[in-house]
Formats: structure tokens, sequence, C-alpha cells
């Protein structure tokens, strides 16, 4: 039964405390690095708590929010804070960072997994030109599983590779997010309605729709949900607000074109 | 024929999806699958059958999840990479869409429907994907019990 209750008077602290900090660096960083690029919450806290273990360290403790993480190692009364202030999807560092906790597990030793660590760290995200064609791409598709009309198929891709420029452009030299999707929401209803109002295009809703489908919160609104549901409460609401946050950008973006266009 | 159109139409939007997660090449067609398998779920529920969307939404999830745990199982990859892309063509972005503009025309109660609407779909959607994952995690744990205790005896 004692082996449950934390034990916090009899610590064991055997190990060298410069292996423990680089230790401590590995696990930190993973999880940092983890939050940033949009891996679930209770994935994180699982992967520094294994590192931390696998290299011999007991009683380690990890709270990770949206925002924050805080890794103690109890024994060495080690403790960090670090605060997360970009969030972004890029899920290429995941994998790799889950990579590389499967090979701590299976036998890594300190030094390599600080190397490879920076490797990660260092790795770079696909060109913006591709990101935006791609944006257009996606969104030509959605009008057409929605169904909509051949003609209007340019203006689409046009549209959707505008509002994923702004986004993505844009959101590098600025630090609120909220604007940017405003921004971007606001040009692609405005690029639709000129295009009907040339007489070119016929349906403005489904062009605006298709468009708008790589901004939509689709994907945090679900995490989010599934945060919740997992037990992290916290992160799950900060999720949550940050996901509406989004769509009432949309909702605003889209909304004061119409409201002008009549 | 329509049906295939429909199968390369939510594989390249989730594909395109992808690159704007950017996640690893490697993993793109897998992805691109997944979407397409939910979607066509989706799709043949509710034009063919005329089942109410938020069972054929559920549906759909329930088919996402699925395929993202056999990749994931296949490729020792976290299972968000695939659920990410292929969740992209089941978000009920017209009915938001359709809320957002009874709300400029003033239409109140007409916007509370679709909003509510759209908050539901993502809900069983939601739902969708966590049943799945946690009757595989359960059936996960249970074997890996059984395989302990053979190994153990």
């Amino acid at each position: 039964m004692l082996d449950q209750l934390e034990q916090l008077d009899r610590p064991d602290d055997s190990l060298d405390l410069k292996y423990v900090r680089k230790v401590f660096f590995v696990a930190l960083n993973c999880g940092k690095t983890l939050m940033e690029n949009g891996a679930e919450t209770y994935r994180v806290e699982d992967t520094m708590y294994r590192i931390a273990t696998y290299y011999g360290i007991e009683n380690v403790q990890v709270f990770v929010t949206t925002t924050v993480i805080i890794l103690s190692m109890n024994d060495y009364s080690l403790s960090q804070q670090v605060r997360i202030t970009e969030r972004n999807n890029n899920l290429e560092k995941v994998v790799n960072i889950n990579d590389l906790s499967r090979r701590i597990v299976s036998g890594l030793n300190i030094e390599d997994a600080l190397i490879e660590l920076k490797k990660i760290s260092d790795s770079r995200i696909f060109p913006m030109w591709l990101m935006v064609m791609f944006g257009g791409i996606a969104g030509s598709m959605f009008l057409m599983m929605f169904g909509g009309p051949i003609q209007d198929l340019a203006v689409t891709f046009i549209a959707a590779a505008t509002g994923v420029f702004i986004t993505e452009g844009i959101q590098r030299y600025t630090s609120i997010k909220f604007f940017t999707e405003v921004l971007a929401a606001l040009m692609i209803a405005l690029i639709a309605n000129i295009y009907v109002g040339l007489g070119i295009g016929s349906n403005v809703d489904l062009i605006i729709i298709a468009s708008v489908m790589p901004l939509v919160p689709g994907v945090p609104i679900t995490n989010a949900l599934r945060e919740i549901i997992r037990g992290h409460f916290l992160a799950g609401t900060m999720k949550g607000v940050e996901a509406g946050l989004t769509a009432v950008a949309i909702g605003a973006g889209v909304g004061i074109v119409f409201v002008l266009v009549g | 024929m329509n049906i295939f159109l429909q199968f390369f139409f939510s594989f390249v939007a989730s594909f395109s999806f992808g690159i704007l997660f950017n996640i690893p090449r490697k993993h793109l067609i897998a992805s691109g699958i997944t979407g397409a398998c939910a979607w066509l779920t989706y799709y043949i529920l509710l034009q063919g059958f005329d089942i109410n969307p938020l069972l054929s939404n559920f549906a759909g999830a329930i088919m996402l999840t699925t395929f993202s745990i056999i990749f994931t199982k296949k490729f020792r990859a976290p299972i968000i990479v695939f659920v990410t892309c292929g969740l992209i063509p089941l978000v009920p972005g017209g009915k938001a869409y359709e809320a957002v503009r009874n709300i400029v025309e003033s239409d109140y109660s007409k916007a509370l429907e679709s909003g509510a609407q759209a908050a539901l779909i993502s809900f069983s959607i939601a739902m969708g994907i966590i049943l799945t994952e946690m009757i595989y995690e359960l059936f996960r744990n249970i074997s890996n019990r059984v395989k302990e205790k053979n190994h153990a005896s």
C-alpha cells in the first residue's frame, strides 16, 4: 500500500546530477516541441513521463496544459515550467518526437537523444508556396464534393489559396491570430462576391463554404472534446475557447462582407 | 461513377490538408485514404440510405478512426496524424456558414437552428472518434493482460 503513496521523505537521488539534468532537458524539450506542434495533451504527458522513467528517474510529475508545461523530478528537487506561446499544426515534428521516444525506450543513450532532439527542432516545414497551392486545391475539391458547378472551380482555388496565404503568411509577423483570420475570411467572401457580381460565378454560398474550409477549426474542436472526455479539463477548455474564437473570427469576416454587400 | 468521383475529391482534399498540417510525406497517401473512406461512409449513408446526418457523421467518424488505427499500427505513427487529415471532409462547415448567413440576415431562430446542428454534428464526430479509440484501447489492454498471464504461467 505504501508504494502507492508519494514518497517525498526518502528520495532516491543516487544518480549523477549532470546526467539527471540532461534527462530533464530532453524530456522537457520533447514535451515542448510536441505541445507547440499540435499533439494531444495526454500524449505529451505520457511521452515526457516515459522518457524520464526510462532513464531511471523515479517520482516524476508532469503537468501539461495548452499554454504551460510543468515538469518536476521530485527526488532531485528539480522543477521547471515553460510557457507555450505559439501553437501550430506541424505534425511532422510530432511524428519525429514520437519516433525518438520509441527509440529512447528501446535503448538510445542520452547523448544520442540530445543530438536527435536538436535535429528534430531544426527540421523545416513545407515551403509556403506549396502550402498555399494545396490550400487552393483543398478548397476546390470541397466545391466538387458539395456538388458545386465547374465554372466556380477557378475562383474557389484563388479564394482558398488567398485565405491560406493570409493566415500562414501574416501569422509569421503578428501575434494576434484573430485578426488575420477575420481578414482571411473577409477576403474570401469579397473575392466570391465580386466574382459572382461580375456574372461569371453562380453560387456565392458554395464558393465561400469551400474556400473557407482550410480555416475552419474542425480539428481543434474535435481535439478539445477528446481532451475533455479523457479528463484533461483545463487543456480541453482552453483548446475549445481557441477554436471557438477562430470560428467567431471566420463568421465575423464573412458576415462583414454580407452586411456591406447587403 | 459518382461515388468514384467523390472518393477522388475527398482523397485529394485530405491529401492537401496533410500538406497544410505538414505531416511527413510517407503518410500523405494513407491519410488521404482515411479521409476518403470516412467521407464515402458519410456520403453513402446520407445520400443513398437517407439516414439522419448526425448518425451518418457518427458512422463516418467510426470508419475514420478504424482506418487511422490500422495505419497507426502499420506505420507506427501517432494516431493524430491520420485522424487530423481524415476528419477534414466531415467538418460541418456548411451548417456553420448557414448560421452566420442567417445572423447577418437577422433571422436569429434559423441561425440558432443551423448553429445547433453544426455543434451537434461536431459533437457526434468527436463521439465516434473517442468511442472507437476507447474500444480499441480496451481490447489492446485486455489482450496485453491475457498475454502477460500466459507468459507468467
